[in-house]
């Protein structure tokens, strides 16, 4: 099997951030592969121990942003591709899935396709979507288990999670998958694999080495701040017992009409 | 001039996902300002009912498509349809509501379309030319302002960001039925089954949340069963936690939330887990037990009106994000505060 997992990097979460003239920072905190990604990584590489094959990482950012592909090499990935264009700055999500769906085409015989359930930075969520709707393949979102991957037969079965519970869901291959939380958790990378990441040589492609021209973007953000702090005045409630703390909360939320 | 908006109504079977409402609530409300009209599409199987509530949400016309193939729901034949209807009504902006299955069609719909999709909105001006829409990121640590320079503008709007119209069932309209001429043949996937989830408030759509964290599990006066090893005894623990939580739940009709670590530990399943890797709320009221407030956490409630808080760490950062807090062992206040609201609430 051919498995393809889409990662990307993203600012640790718990770093501060910063807006300067329209740009984004986060100061010195580290870059890490989006926490997402880590289980569609782990459903990639589960699934080729289990059906043979290989699991390539497929990353879309600048030349310098290797974490994310890193990481899943130390998980175990077998390969991986980043594709890098000053061209992609300011890159809306058809345009940036227009540029994967063309990495995608241009790797080649791909029996799956895995991405994280959404950005932690961004989060629009849209890609898993947009991409497979632009490689015409059918899109299994939010999926937390595999319940039968039949490659020889073109198909396989997942449960996939919607407001009102889940679905058991058969699909043709190739699909398109978003995996969630719910996969299970993802392993930890060796030291082994930590080292091999660290001296692996992957490709570089540009929108030239897809053959594409850079694809134009509908959504703009032109301005970005940090929120108005609320102002926040906190109460606290005494009391001499928790009996007369309670009493007096429920005082104080019959007032402030929230009941 | 922004004229024609259509509005995804989101439902499953037929139960409409209220943030579909306070979608269509919004698009006749720019409609009213802009002299232009709201439509509302709905699709699925057994739901021309759905139509005269469209109607009472503000609904000027209905799109419908009422189809076998469209019962169960699969983005494919769905976006099939909506970007059909979207080439012959031509509308200027389309909205849905940011539920798992709005936000896949409209990103599909964008790809179909030549557009692009502004997300999870949480605050809309379109008193202008042009329409900026506000979203929330990193973690609601920044806000963008956001503009699409193609048309149709889609837009996806947060759960509870903008307010559900009062219905009136005097309204009505005109419907139109969209043609089905889907083979199933031709479709690449197909719905096996169906596992309902145990009914209970949904968290996103919860006018109040009661969730607890970590400190569910930590009550010294407890002394479980002799037969459970150490992880086991704190499951056992946080279970009569939680059970706290849901009495006070179930006596405000609250949803019950949870933090990672609670999640983690194996106290209640991921479904309830708020923050920023779990379900981003903002009811009117959040009441936090046992829960420090890691910034993680509050990414996913901070919104909240307001914020109740019971640690018994006076330095919890928790405290600061709070509107009331109380300082204490959660597990002697929710019996007393669950007894108090319920007096008063049936009284
Ligand atoms: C302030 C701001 C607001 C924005 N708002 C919007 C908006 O409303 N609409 C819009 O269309 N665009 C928007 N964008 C642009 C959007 O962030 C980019 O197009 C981005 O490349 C993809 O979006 P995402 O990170 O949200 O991905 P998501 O769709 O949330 O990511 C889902 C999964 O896709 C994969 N993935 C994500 N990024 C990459 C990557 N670079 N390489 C490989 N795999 C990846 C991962 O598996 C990830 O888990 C915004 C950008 C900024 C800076
Ligand atoms: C990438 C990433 C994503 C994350 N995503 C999320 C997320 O989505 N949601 C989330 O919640 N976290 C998330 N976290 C985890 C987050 O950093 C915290 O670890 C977590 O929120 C802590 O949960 P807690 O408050 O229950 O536990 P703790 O931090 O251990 O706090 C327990 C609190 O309970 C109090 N307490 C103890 N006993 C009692 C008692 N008897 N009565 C009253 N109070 C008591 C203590 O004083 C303490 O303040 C994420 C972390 C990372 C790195």
């Amino acid at each position: 099997m051919k498995i393809i997992v889409c990662v990307k990097q993203v600012p640790d979460t718990a770093a501060t951030m910063e807006v300067e003239n329209g740009n984004i920072s986060w100061g010195d905190a580290p870059l890490i592969i989006n926490p997402w990604d880590e289980f569609a990584v782990e459903a990639a590489l589960n699934l080729a121990a289990d059906q043979g094959g290989e699991v390539t990482a497929l990353c879309l950012g600048k030349e310098e942003e290797t974490e994310a592909i890193k990481h899943a090499l130390a998980m175990g990935a077998d390969a991986a591709v980043l594709v890098s264009d000053p061209a992609l700055k300011g890159s809306d999500t058809v345009a940036a899935s227009k540029v994967l769906a063309a990495a995608i085409t241009k790797i080649g015989e791909v029996d799956l396709v895995l991405f994280g359930q959404q950005s932690v930075d961004t989060d629009t969520g849209l890609l898993p979507v947009q991409v497979a709707r632009l490689l015409k393949w059918p899109s299994l979102t939010l999926v937390s288990k595999f319940k039968e991957v039949t490659p020889a037969e073109g198909s396989l079965q997942v449960i996939r999670s919607m407001e009102e519970g889940n679905q058991v869901i058969k699909s043709r291959l190739p699909a398109v998958v978003s995996v969630t939380k719910d996969y299970g958790e993802p392993r930890y990378p060796s030291f082994m694999g930590i080292r091999k990441a660290s001296k692996a040589e992957y490709p570089v492609w540009t929108l030239t080495d897809l053959g594409i021209d850079p694809p134009s973007s509908s959504i703009s953000w032109p301005e970005v701040n940090k929120p108005v702090e609320k102002e926040i005045v906190t109460e606290i409630i005494d009391g001499d017992t928790p009996e007369e703390k309670a009493k007096t909360l429920v005082e104080k939320l019959i007032a402030e009409k929230v009941l | 001039m922004t004229k024609k908006i259509l509005t995804y109504i989101d439902h499953f079977h037929g139960k409409v996902q209220s943030s579909s409402w306070e979608a269509l609530g919004l698009a006749a409300k720019i409609a009213a300002d802009n002299g232009g009209e709201a439509a509302a599409l709905i699709l699925g199987e057994g739901v021309n009912d759905l139509a005269d509530l469209a109607f009472h949400y503000g609904a000027d016309q209905v799109f419908l498509a009422d189809h076998a193939i469209l019962k169960d729901f699969r983005p494919e034949p769905l976006i099939e349809i909506i970007t059909k209807a979207a080439n012959d009504y031509q509308p200027d902006v389309i909205i849905f509501p940011t539920t798992t299955r709005g936000r896949t069609l409209a990103g599909m719909a964008a790809v179909d379309l030549d557009t692009g999709v502004m997300v999870d909105v949480i605050d809309l001006d379109w008193k202008g030319d042009k329409i900026t829409a506000t979203r929330s990121i990193y973690g609601g640590k920044l806000l963008a302002k956001l503009t699409c320079s193609t048309s149709p503008e889609i837009i996806t709007l947060r759960t509870r960001a903008f307010d559900k119209p009062e219905p009136d069932t005097g309204r009505s309209g005109s419907i139109t039925h969209l043609e089905v001429s889907l083979d199933p043949a031709d479709q690449a996937t197909t719905v096996l089954d169906h596992q309902e989830k145990a009914s209970g408030v949904s968290l996103t759509d919860a006018n109040v949340i009661v969730s607890g964290g970590r400190g569910t599990a930590i009550n010294p006066t407890l002394t479980p069963p002799d037969d459970l090893d150490e992880a086991g005894a704190e499951v056992w623990k946080a279970e009569q936690g939680f059970d706290l939580i849901q009495n006070l739940a179930d006596v405000l009709g609250a949803a019950v939330g949870a933090s990672r670590a609670a999640v983690d530990a194996g106290y209640i399943v991921y479904d309830h887990q708020v923050g920023q890797t779990g379900k981003v709320v903002s009811p009117d009221l959040y009441i936090a037990c046992g829960i420090s407030g890691a910034i993680q956490h509050l990414a996913g409630m901070r919104s909240s009106k307001v914020i109740v808080a019971i640690n018994k760490d006076r330095d919890a950062p928790i405290f600061n994000f709070a509107r009331f807090g109380l300082i204490g062992d959660m597990h002697e206040i929710l019996p007393p505060l669950t007894a108090g609201l319920k007096a008063y609430l049936e009284g």
